[in-house]
């Protein structure tokens, strides 16, 4: 069973949708007891930063995701939440599950938010890039991005201007899309499947 | 490197797709969904229904149309028409649907605009912005309504305020070159450019592969959206991203 974090933000059906696509059972909630028994979870989420931690907070979320061990995936802003701070509106703290700051993006000759579709390239090898196109394409759809992580854990990487935006990023029992993969055509599927199966 | 997108535009009525339809192996062509299918497989960047549905009863045709969309797409797609409230956007955006573009009812209520892009993020608003140019060929104004009533407003103060409200993104429709087939508004556009940083998807008068080119080659847009030259089958997609990546324009093949 696939749990799906909701607390109130982002676009959970297509993720849903995606996920049962790709052959498995979900459930979507706010209720730990409920996302507790889950195999895996992923965090989706669009929106603020600071809106997001706090709605985390409200529904009692927070500790029951600092202190999951089974795999996690971090969608977007959630994918951003594991870092250890977002500069956004404010300075707001994340789980700190990664070393690295979420920054605006800084080149001014570049268009904010960064939207479409960006080549995702190497930044090491990594059993996910193995069902993928010679060529990935993923859709992207944000302002800030994480600055000063550990390169060790940066799988993906796409250049926007003079920005290397980290796009995938895995640790542990985390991984992060900075990306929409259930928006990412056949190969944003593929890196879905990866962590449904085999991360 | 970011790639240049490519956006077919379907006007959507009772559930059904309208404006001329002419694919030629599909069945239903008036499906959304099959439509929608048929743009992924094709290579589309990303897609814009507009619901062109008269009551508000109607609407729910469009809910289940989004939920349907979302569950067989898996590429991003925005939803505008007749969205007046943060409650209509909620429930686009619950459906399934990545953005929302708001018009009219931005022009009536700008509110609207920060109130959804401080719920739901800039990312999910689009503005979208009918224009026309002055008389005196001073500028251009705002219209609305498809074009039937001028609001009197300056278009490149109203991109600006759309923008610091927090609009994410601008869909630029000239009403002087929308149907004619000669080519996008590469002055208003260019024009726009200079006064906001976020990218704008240029709407209205693609007639040819050429068009494609001018407006990324003047860099004016980060996007060009189409409608009938897609619909009528005069070009698909991937013969449009063949020839941009000719021309040495970044796309996603």
């Amino acid at each position: 069973m696939i749990g799906i974090i909701d607390y109130g933000m982002g676009n959970l059906y297509s993720v849903q949708n995606a996920v049962k696509k790709l052959g498995f059972e979900t459930i979507t909630s706010s209720d730990p007891d409920a996302l507790a028994v889950c195999d895996k979870l992923i965090l989706p989420g669009v929106g603020a930063f600071g809106d997001m931690m706090e709605n985390i907070q409200a529904s009692g979320l927070y500790d029951f995701i600092k202190t999951w061990k089974k795999p996690l995936l971090g969608i977007c802003l959630g994918m951003q939440s594991f870092f250890e701070s977002s500069e956004e509106k404010g300075i707001h703290q994340g789980f700190g599950f990664l070393q690295g700051h979420i920054r605006f993006m800084e080149d001014p000759n570049v268009r904010i938010p960064h939207i479409g579709w960006n080549a995702l390239e190497k930044n090491q090898n990594h059993p996910i890039w193995d069902p993928c196109s010679s060529q990935v394409y993923v859709y992207y759809v944000h302002s800030y991005y994480a600055k000063d992580m550990d390169p060790q854990d940066l799988v993906g990487v796409s250049e926007y201007g003079k920005m290397k935006i980290p796009g995938l990023v895995i640790k542990d029992n985390w991984m992060g899309c900075q990306f929409h993969p259930e928006k990412s055509g056949k190969d944003g599927l593929e890196i879905l499947r990866y962590f449904l199966e085999d991360f | 490197m970011l790639t240049k997108r490519i956006i077919p535009c379907l006007d959507v009525k009772d559930g059904k797709v309208v404006k001329g339809i002419n694919f030629v192996g599909l069945k239903e062509v008036g499906d959304p969904i099959t439509l929608a299918k048929e743009y992924y497989e094709q290579g589309a960047d990303e897609l814009v229904f507009l619901d062109i549905t008269a009551t508000h009863e109607q609407r729910d045709t469009m809910v289940q149309v989004v939920q349907q969309v979302a569950s067989e797409i898996y590429m991003p797609f925005t939803v505008g028409g007749g969205l007046r409230s943060i409650e209509d956007i909620k429930r686009m955006l619950r459906a399934g649907a990545d953005k929302v573009s708001l018009n009219s009812a931005a022009v009536k209520d700008p509110d609207l605009i920060a109130q959804g892009s401080q719920i739901f993020g800039n990312q999910c608003i689009v503005l979208a912005v009918d224009a026309k140019k002055r008389d005196d060929g001073s500028g251009w104004n705002v219209v609305i309504h498809g074009g039937r009533i001028d609001t009197g407003m300056d278009l490149l103060e109203w991109v600006q305020k759309g923008v610091e409200l927090g609009a994410g993104e601008i869909l630029l429709t000239s009403m002087d070159t929308d149907g004619v087939k000669q080519g996008y508004d590469l002055e208003m556009l260019e024009a726009v450019r200079q006064v906001v940083n976020v990218p704008i998807i240029a709407s209205g008068g693609c007639g040819s592969l050429d068009h494609f080119a001018q407006v990324f080659e003047k860099d004016c847009a980060d996007a060009a959206l189409a409608a009938s030259l897609f619909h009528y089958g005069e070009l698909r997609v991937q013969d449009v991203k063949m020839y941009l990546k000719q021309k040495g324009i970044p796309v996603r093949l």
